[in-house]
């Protein structure tokens, strides 16, 4: 700032910028490099490889039968695999139910927090203070409050609702609420705090002449916070989306895919393919459908609810 | 003709709260109006359902710190009388000394490193026009689908090229790069949310870009890059695949990997996984109950829009 003296401030415009952002034709590439590098390296890189690995019989315990597959792998998963369809609908089942209450609970404590009311900052931290422990973390937590022995049931059978020695993680029937309660606990404060930051964007003044013009309290909802926060909730429900069928981190510490591989998701199937049964070139080829599947639903979903349409 | 006149007059007010758009130029009366319709919700529709939904929320929170605090043994479901048995034993018997020092290094690193990274792809990102910026934004978007856990071979391969397995750099490394899309996403839309006018200002002054960068802008980004590096710590102090598959030594293990070991086998100890627990939570919660309220207002600031 001292040098301010030397030039006439008229002067900076074009010629300036040129001298002082040294070399804007390169600058924005040597800023992006790390981040392009990186990327390149670790995500793209083994991409392709899993793409190049599902074309290839891949075992490291039976090297014999490496080498070139064609198709071999694929039409073997839609047509010889005896877990592959029931993973899938697994996933989708795993998927669609937890998204759907995750985003509207979610939705209404971000409308309930947004209120003015006393207490509001502790209230706030406290609701959304499970989306600081994700993971395995919350496997923990809920394992403790699922034990058979000391869990929550045990309790719950001292007031006489439900018998002794439940256990809600090893009964097929009773697994998947479990589950889904377990990661709703996680999953409902990232939706709220997302939709909760575009809520605020919303300007107040346009309740105010809603309410001049009579519009109720519903009615307000769905002609101005709903549309407005569109973009907010398409986007934060298909990134939340992508994350639940890709996360392996809870499904595995929790259930472990069990009981009998009732919880077992598409992820959790090619993880125990490749990592425990080292067969590798399989698990690229069911990588690669899971990959398939996932743009092609985002896609869909990205058309069908019109992202970044006529909204604001 | 005024007849007809008169309903189409009427006919916009009402037509425009059906709608709920905006009517053009809304009177000032209207927004000096004393009250906002939203505040108007009765207290009880408010306390009533917050109330319930912090039961769901705090009951297992209470659960793992009373079976951390309470005897082996007791069944009471007040903290009282409390032991520190449990923690001792996880602390030195089960290393979690030693997991939450790995886990502190790799969070700290994971988000000093995004944090650098993300903010001068998210500048460029925000205030140049290139070749190739479509393309690379559209990278970025896709990296969201690339599942980390599906990945694990080829990078255990690539760590094993780079002999960087059984380090704690490879965990970092990964977790770093699995940070930077959604990182660099948010940072761009915080920094076209700053007049490039203020840059250009302290460029007349004779700062350099970078200078001008540094004592205009980055002070103005602080609320988002809490909410990102906050983000990034959190993510890499949960994580625990890449930290499972790519370290060997007990070592060098994190926290996750320490609670997963406790919760195998018929997790008979359940003092010591409860203990392991509280050990794990209270890092990420000290770090979200500081940043909380930056992050909504972080996320507000151009996130979900950027």
């Amino acid at each position: 700032m001292a040098t301010a003296v030397t030039k006439p401030p008229r002067a900076a415009t074009a010629r300036e910028r040129r001298r002082t952002g040294a070399t804007p034709r390169r600058l924005p590439y040597l800023l992006i490099a790390p981040a392009g590098l990186l990327m390149l390296g670790f995500i793209a890189y083994p991409v392709l490889s899993v793409f190049y690995y599902s074309l290839q019989h891949y075992n490291p315990t039976k090297p014999w039968r490496n080498g070139f597959a064609g198709f071999d792998n694929f039409t073997k998963i839609f047509t010889d695999d005896p877990h592959f369809w029931g993973t899938l609908t697994f996933s989708l089942k795993w998927v669609v139910v937890e998204v759907s209450l995750q985003l509207l609970l979610g939705l209404a404590l971000a409308l309930i927090v947004n209120q003015t009311f006393a207490g509001r900052a502790l209230g706030r931290a406290l609701v959304f203070s499970p989306w600081a422990v994700s993971g395995v973390l919350t496997s923990a937590i809920w394992v403790l409050l699922y034990n058979s022995q000391t869990g929550i049931t045990r309790y719950l059978a001292d007031l006489g609702i439900g018998e002794y020695g439940t256990s809600l993680l090893s009964d097929t029937a009773t697994v998947f609420p479990a589950a889904i309660v377990a990661d709703l606990w996680r999953g409902v404060p990232f939706f709220a705090i997302l939709i909760l930051a575009d809520l605020q964007s919303v300007p107040k003044d346009l309740y105010e002449a809603a309410e001049v013009d009579g519009a109720g309290r519903l009615r307000q909802f769905f002609h101005i916070t709903l549309p407005h926060i569109r973009d907010a909730i398409v986007l934060s429900t298909l990134l939340r989306a992508v994350w639940e069928f890709n996360n392996v981190d809870l499904l595995y510490t929790l259930t472990g895919g069990g009981p009998a591989g009732v919880t077992t998701t598409l992820p959790l199937y090619v993880a125990e393919t490749s990592v425990d049964a080292h067969n590798f070139g399989y698990a690229s080829a069911l990588t690669t459908v899971a990959f398939v599947i996932l743009l092609f639903c985002s896609i869909v979903y990205l058309r069908l609810s019109k992202f970044g349409g006529d909204s604001k | 003709m005024t007849a007809a006149a008169t309903p189409t007059r009427t006919a916009p007010v009402t037509g425009t709260a059906g709608t709920g758009r905006p009517p053009e130029g809304t009177p000032p009366a209207a927004a000096r109006k004393r009250h906002r319709a939203w505040d108007e919700v009765p207290r009880w529709q408010i306390y009533l359902p917050l109330g319930v939904y912090l039961v769901f929320t705090l009951v297992p929170f209470y659960w793992i710190f009373l079976f951390a605090v309470r005897p082996a043994g007791s069944t009471s479901l007040l903290p009282w009388p409390m032991t520190t048995a449990h923690f001792e034993k996880v602390w030195t018997e089960r290393s979690f000394g030693i997991f939450f020092q790995n886990s502190l290094l790799i969070g700290v690193a994971v988000l000093v490193s995004t944090t650098v990274v993300a903010l001068a792809g998210g500048y460029a990102l925000a205030r140049f026009d290139f070749r190739i910026k479509k393309g690379f934004m559209l990278a970025l978007l896709c990296s969201q689908f690339v599942p980390g856990a599906l990945l694990l071979v080829p990078l255990f391969q690539i760590f094993a090229e780079l002999r960087m397995i059984n380090s704690i750099g490879s965990v970092i490394l990964a977790e770093t790069v699995f940070q930077l899309p959604l990182s660099m996403i948010l940072i761009s839309g915080f920094i076209r949310n700053v007049p490039p006018s203020l840059e250009e200002a302290a460029w007349v002054d004779g700062c350099n870009r970078f200078r001008a960068f540094l004592i205009v802008v980055l002070p103005l980004l602080r609320p988002g890059l809490v909410a990102v590096g906050s983000f990034a710590f959190v993510h890499a102090w949960n994580h625990f695949l890449f930290a499972l598959m790519f370290l060997s030594s007990q070592s060098k293990q994190t926290i996750p990997v320490g609670l997963n070991t406790l919760m195998g086998a018929d997790s008979v100890d359940l003092g010591a996984l409860a203990a392991g627990g509280v050990i794990a939570a209270v890092p990420v919660v000290i770090v979200f109950a500081f940043i909380q309220k930056w992050l909504v207002t972080g996320f507000s600031a151009g996130a979900v829009k950027g």
